[in-house]
Order: structure tokens, then sequence, then C-alpha cells
């Protein structure tokens, strides 16, 4: 029997105020295949997803559901066509059950049959090989094993059409195979699949075909045999690979004997670190990297006492120094660019101007506030030089794109002129050409004989920025990587847990 | 009136502002008249000045509680009336009355205030106790307190120094109360322009863990504002007790607290924290004080005058709220659209009010 295609999408555009998501985007999904969208983040895959389930509205396009055209108003009416969708956290009630998350607000009854439901919740978690109970509370359920309940919840609403968007970003390696096992089950039934994740060997593992997206636009769409995983990284890119050679690390003279910028040993915090130590040279570049909710942010966390730090000793520049809460670390030449954004970066309706002069302001004392001109000085150098795209210095923070909020919050930093500078996740969520801008900045700072710890998801942006790469498992410093073993392969393997 | 303003925050009590004055000077075209009386200026603006005084003041100290902690000090006019009987005791208490001891009088009122702010602002500050909740303590015990301190009396301030605080001073020809008032203004905006507490107040007030982040304890601000405040309820405890010229434990400064409130949401602040704007709460302050005027003015039944009030801020309020003011927007653009499209004109400014 020939493969058929259960979803084909052509010529697809969205299109938001000022922004162009999805520009003439093609992709298709046969019976029984799965297949990977890739893409760097903000290259429109989270957008052609939500097309794909009826969340939003194409302004152009067809798709065509096994040869009939259709067009979703509603995620609703997504689901009646058979799309099925399991997004990235879970959306479950972890206060109910199994069996009732799997059927909860689909009867078209106001009573329920228990016993029905649970039978049948049992008939399906058996035949996918969920090793769950039905009248056990999901709570009680492992990440994986949620996860897979909600996919068990999506299949049993009939669906021909799986999406599956980074279900594997906080589960450990063990459950991916779990989740793996259940995929080529489905698989085998003839549901398509897609699938949607940030780890390239765990797409080599599973994927008939890859479909590459960048910046809104349909890139390729590949057999996953025939395509090398370097060709992928630059088809992500978009730049020939030796251009993405050409940014150089600098790598700082070491002398044995010279007394770090930082230096840590058996620091603990309450956001659940084992003790670790940790240092960094003046000019140095170093990285954590891990899976998320290894332990990365909470550690540099830690470093700056964001979190309540409970135990360890620190030395700034050889130094015995007491750091209990974040203005301290500040005094002491250290700045931090938080992972989230949101809750911990910007102070939201305040302007771009007083976001940026902050943390400098701050440190000049609570008695002697800038005056207007000086702030605005300030805030002006750094607008230009970042190139932050703003109406004017005074429009608020939260009316600006996520790439110049934190273009923002880094100007608020290197304001301060840090010693030591901790970046978590600074590129997440932002457009490639800013990425590219940051990873140059933090390598020309490196050289002016600022020290940097560079924290991202993605492995290859810290390859090309850290001299040193320090890996986390499970909440501890598990390897530490530099020269030759700097190479995605050994990266993974350590952070995977092979020897 | 402070000018200093946050775009178009003040733009809606001004021209309240505005339109009460209108209602009063179709009632009578006398309502700028001012007399001079024994050397000093009355009419009905130096009354509205003199009569907003307390409020004025305690809508400041609202102001910038509300900022901060994100909620309001329920507790104000009782905090007041507290302090003022511990300035009423100490004075009474002292071999005579002068200048000085006055002055050592209120100082220490203004200490108690301080302890009150210290202890409201703990409660939100440390334990996270929702404002109103912490401050709703006081509020129910306040009176009491102030009854025991005023030893189960209301003393009465019969001498000339206090009597002239809280109307005239013998060849000053304003009103001492309208004067603290100015001058109690006059060193909030300095303070507020000599340091960084309008920045930390509403990095703390929008987002408390970025601003931890940034070097700021928000704890600390937070303390900071409701001490701020508990002066405030000191000097307007102080400039009502020396109008009244007693202490009465029970009726001093009654539902201020509420009207306090007001004024800070009819100056365009979000009662949610973040952004503030003092002049605003002031504006808002003094058209509390004009609606009541009006409305006597009008002659409403003082029995009634509450309803007509309530209904006249329900139309405010309605009509600043954002669903309203995003409405507005909207027809304007589409007004503008339509003359930019008609006639080659050069757009106006975009006015709120328009709706």
């Amino acid at each position: 029997m020939r493969t058929q295609n259960v979803l084909e999408m052509r010529g697809i555009c969205k299109s938001f105020p000022g922004v162009r998501a999805l520009h003439d985007v093609s992709f298709t999904l046969r019976a029984g295949e799965v297949h990977a969208l890739m893409g760097e983040n903000g290259a429109g895959k989270s957008t052609l997803i939500k097309v794909m389930t009826g969340v939003y509205e194409k302004d152009s396009g067809q798709i065509a559901i096994e040869g009939n055209a259709i067009h979703f108003k509603s995620p609703q009416d997504a689901q009646a066509f058979g799309v099925g969708t399991v997004y990235q956290e879970i959306t479950l009630c972890p206060n109910l059950t199994v069996a009732e998350n799997m059927f909860i607000g689909r009867g078209r009854y106001a009573f329920v049959n228990w016993k029905r439901m649970r039978e049948r919740a049992a008939r399906l978690l058996d035949s996918l090989g969920i090793p769950a109970r039905p009248t056990q509370q999901l709570s009680s359920c492992s990440l994986a094993i949620q996860q897979m309940i909600a996919i068990a919840r999506a299949i049993d609403m009939d669906c021909k059409i799986l999406i599956l968007d980074e279900p594997t970003s906080s589960l450990d390696e063990d459950e991916v195979r779990k989740l793996f096992s259940l995929m080529r089950e489905l698989k085998s039934r003839g549901v398509g699949i897609v699938f949607v994740t940030h780890f390239l060997d765990q797409v080599y593992e599973i994927s008939d075909r890859i479909t590459v997206l960048r910046n809104g636009e349909f890139i390729g769409e590949y057999e996953a045999s025939a395509l090398p995983q370097f060709e992928l990284v630059s088809k992500m890119m978009g730049k020939a690979l030796d251009d993405v050679a050409r940014i150089r690390k600098h790598e700082p003279s070491t002398r044995a004997g010279e007394t770090p910028v930082f230096e840590a040993t058996g620091l603990s915090s309450a956001a659940g670190v084992r003790p670790f130590d940790f240092s960094i040279r003046k000019g140095e570049v170093n990285g954590f990297t891990g899976l998320l909710g290894s332990g990365r942010s909470e550690s540099v966390r830690a470093i700056y006492a964001a979190d309540k730090v409970t135990g360890g000793d620190i030395k700034i520049k050889g130094k015995k120094a007491n750091i209990g809460e974040p203005i301290h670390a500040m005094r002491l030449g250290i700045g931090y660019l938080p992972e989230d954004r949101k809750g911990d970066g910007i102070i939201a309706d305040l302007s771009v101007r007083d976001n940026i002069i902050l943390a400098l302001q701050v440190l000049h004392g609570f008695w002697k506030p800038f005056s207007r001109k000086q702030a605005e000085a300030f805030a002006d150098e750094y607008i230009r030089s970042l190139n932050i795209k703003t109406a004017s210095s005074a429009t608020p923070i939260k009316s600006l794109s996520g790439s110049n909020q934190q273009k923002a919050i880094l100007a608020r930093w290197l304001l301060t002129h840090p010693e030591y500078l901790i970046l978590d996740e600074p590129t997440r969520g932002i457009d490639v050409g800013t990425k590219v801008e940051i990873q140059k900045l933090v390598l020309k700072l490196a050289e002016e004989g600022v020290s940097v710890t560079f924290i991202s998801s993605e492995i290859e942006e810290m390859l090309r920025t850290c001299s040193r790469l320090i890996v986390m498992r499970d909440r501890s410093i598990v390897g530490e990587l530099t020269g030759g073993d700097l190479t995605e392969n050994v990266v993974m393997r350590v952070i995977a847990g092979g020897s | 009136m402070k000018k200093r303003t946050h775009g178009f925050q003040v733009l809606l009590p001004l021209s309240v502002l505005a339109i009460l004055i209108l209602i009063n000077l179709i009632k009578g075209a006398d309502y700028f008249s001012v007399t001079l009386i024994n050397g000093a200026l009355y009419g009905n603006i130096p009354n509205i000045l003199f009569g907003a005084s307390e409020l004025v003041i305690l809508a400041i100290g609202m102001t910038l509680v509300t900022s901060s902690s994100g909620g309001q000090d329920i507790s104000v006019g009782v905090a007041a009336t507290i302090s003022s009987s511990v300035f009423v005791r100490v004075l009474l208490g002292s071999a005579s009355i002068t200048w000085t001891t006055i002055l050592v009088a209120f100082l220490i009122s203004c200490l108690v205030g301080i302890v009150i702010g210290a202890f409201n602002g703990s409660l939100v500050a440390m334990f996270n106790v929702q404002p109103m909740v912490a401050t709703l303590i006081l509020f129910t015990a306040g009176r009491s307190i102030a009854f025991l301190i005023d030893g189960r009396l209301s003393p009465i301030l019969a001498n000339d120094l206090t009597s002239q605080i809280g109307s005239v001073i013998p060849g000053v020809p304003i009103q001492t109360p309208i004067i603290l008032t100015a001058v109690f203004i006059a060193v909030v905006a300095v303070f507020l322009k000599a340091t960084n507490l309008r920045l930390y107040s509403e990095a703390v007030g929008i987002n408390p863990r970025a601003a931890r982040l940034n070097g700021i304890d928000p704890v600390r601000i937070k303390l900071l504002t409701y001490m701020i405040l508990g002066v405030c309820t000191a000097v307007a405890g102080f400039i009502a007790v020396t109008k009244a010229g007693r202490h009465d434990s029970v009726n001093l400064l009654k539902f201020c607290e509420m009207d306090a409130i007001l004024a800070v949401a009819i100056g365009g602040n979000p009662l949610g924290g973040g952004r503030f704007s003092v002049s605003g709460s002031i504006i808002g302050a003094y058209t509390i004080e004009v609606l009541n005027r009006t409305l006597l003015r009008l002659e409403v039944d003082p029995e009634t005058i509450k309803a007509f009030k309530a209904v006249f801020i329900l139309v405010l309020m309605v009509v600043s709220s954002p669903v309203v003011r995003a409405y507005a927007a909207k027809g304007v653009a589409r007004l503008r659209a339509r003359l930019d499209a008609t006639v080659a004109k050069k757009p106006r400014d975009p006015e709120r009010e328009e709706a």
C-alpha cells in the first residue's frame, strides 16, 4: 500500500502585528511516520503547530486532512478532525485520577459511568503499555507517565495526527526510551506524529523525516537518514558551517597559579543544588550545561544568591567574601541575567530607561538618584550600541519585543561594568540575528577581560562560546570538559550519563 | 498644585475638578470671591484648601504604600487618632504650652506614627499579610487605644497657640493648615527628588522578584513606605486635632481612610501597585473635597449626600476604567483616520475625553 498523506499544508502564511511569523510554509505528514519539525527558537515551529491545531487561523494557504481541504476555526474543530496535541507543559489536572484525566470534559452527559470509564482507561493504558492504574492520582505518577497519559488521552479521541511539542524536555533518558517505544507503537497503528524537540540525537533516533523552518520560512523537507546532523544544524542556523565556525573563541592564557576572579567551594542553595565547587578566571567564558532541571540554573542562582544560599565559601580574587543577597554580589562586580525574563528580569511597567539604569542606580545608592539627563544619556548610549528597537527610552519595556527586552536587560548589566557576568539563557526566545549578536558580545566582553558564565539549552551555541563546560545531571556536577572534548558528541554523552 | 504629571494620568481628575468648579460657577458667579476677615483670607477656595488638608496628606502616604505593596492601609484615620492622642497627652502633661512644647509633642506623635507604620509595614512586608487585612487589626483596635491614651475623656486644647495652628496665626493671611499642607507637599516633593524612592517603590510594586535581583530589598522598601505613611498620619492627626480643639477619639477623622484610598484611585494610580503619581492623588483629594462642598452648595440633603457622592464616584470610576479607555482610544483613532482621509489637516493630539 502506498503511503498516504494524512496532513498536507501548503503555502501557509501567518502574520502578527509587525511580525511575519510564517511565510509560505509547507508541511506534509504521512500516516505512520514520525516527522520532526526543526528550527531554532523563533523559527515559527510553535506558530505552525498552533495553525495545525486550530489555535491560530492561517492568513492564507491550504490545509488538507486525508486529501480533504479543511479550515480550522478553533481547537475543537481540529480535534474533531483527529488532530491531537500534547504540549510541553502537562495540561492535565494533578489532583484527579488517571482515568478522570483521560476522559474528563469529553462526555456529552452530566453523569458519568465511573465503572465503565475505569475499565476503558485500563484497557487503553494496557494496550499502550503505560504502567499506571486508572484509579491512581495523577500527581503520584512520574512526569514521563503523565506525559504518556496525556498522549493516551489524545489517542483515545481517535486521532490520526498526534503533535508532540517538546515532550521529552523534562524526561530522563529512561523515560524518553519509554516514550519512544510508545511512539513506535502508535506509528505502527498508522498514526502520523509531528515531533518537536531541541535534542538532536532524539530526532535521529526516532524520526523518519525532518522539516526545517528558519525565520518563519520553509527551508526544506528531508529524509532523516539522508541528512547528516551537522548539515541539519547549519540549515537551522542558516549559515554554512565554516561561517558558524568563524566566531572565534578567545582562549585566555592559562597561567598556573593565577587566582580566579570568582571561586566557590561547597556552594549549595535552598533550591536544592548539591554542594559544588566552581571557579572562573579573568576573561574566561565557561558554561553550565545539562538537561532542563539538571540544576544548571540553580547553580548560577546560588552563585548570585538569587536563591537562599545554605552553605559554602566564596572567594573573590582570592579574598574571602560573603554573598547572602544579590546586592552583595552586585557590589562585588557580579551581574546576573536571569533565565525567566518576565518573572525575574524586566520591570514590565517601567520605562526602558528605568529598566536599563536600574542596577547601576541601585549600586549608586538610594540617596543619589541620577539626574534625568544623565539617566537618559546612559540609556540612549546602550539603546544605540545594542540597537534596541524602541520608540523612545520612555516607552514601557513591556511593549518591546522579547529580543529587545532581553537586550535592555543585557544593557542593564553592561552599564554596571561587571567583572563577572552570569547569563542564563540569554538567547532563549530570541530571533537568530540577535542571538548571534549576543554571542559575539559575550566573546568581546571576554576579550576585554570580563569573565562570563553562559548557559544555553542549545549545546551547539555553548560550544561556540565557552572554553570550558561544566556538565550537570540530577543537581550535581558530573563532568567538566575543555579543549578537544568540546564536541557535541562528547557533551551529549556526558549529559546522558554514558561513560 | 504640583504640575509634574505622568502623561494622561492626572487629566481625568483635573477635568472632573474643572466640571465641578463649572457647576459651582453656574450656581453662583461669586464662587472665586475671597474676603479678608481679621487679616486672613476666606472664601470657597481657601475653605476647600483648608478642609482638604488632612485628606491630602493622608493621600500622599497612601499613594506610596499602594505603589510598593499593591494594597491599601485602612487604618490611617485610626492611626492619626492614636498619634494625635499622644500629642494631646504630652502637650497637656507639660508645665506650660509654648511653641517648643508643641514641637516636642508633635515630634513624639510623629514617632508614634512611625511605630504604627512599622507595625503595619512589618505585617505586610515580612509576613506577607494582605495590606487590608494587616491594617484591619489596628482599624479595629485603634480608637479604643486612643480612648485609653486620652484617659477615657475627650481632652480639650484650650489655648491660643494650638488654635492658631488649627486656624490662623495673627499677621499671616493664609490659614495655618493650608500652609502646613503646602510645606508637607514640598517636603515630599524634595524627598522624592533627592532619593530613589520612586524607582525602588515602583520596581518593588511591579515585580518584587526582579527588584530583589537588582539589589533592592522589597521588605525594606515596603517597610519604609509604611513608615512614611505613619508620619503622614501623625501630621494629619496633628492638623485635625488643632482644628477641632479637642481630641474626640471616636469621631476624629472618621471614614477618612476610604476617602484617602479614593483620592489615590481618582488620581489615576493603579491600586495594584507600581507606578504612581503623587500629584494625581493630591488633585484627587481636592476633588473629593470640592465634590463634598458642591453637593452641600447644591442643597443636597446632608443625610443623602453620601448616596449622591457614590453615584458620582461610580461614574468617574467607570469612565476611567481600562475598558472605557480602550474603547475611547479606538474611537479617537477611527475619528482621526476619518479626519486624515477627508481633509489633509494636521492631526490633533489624541484626547481621552472624547468618549
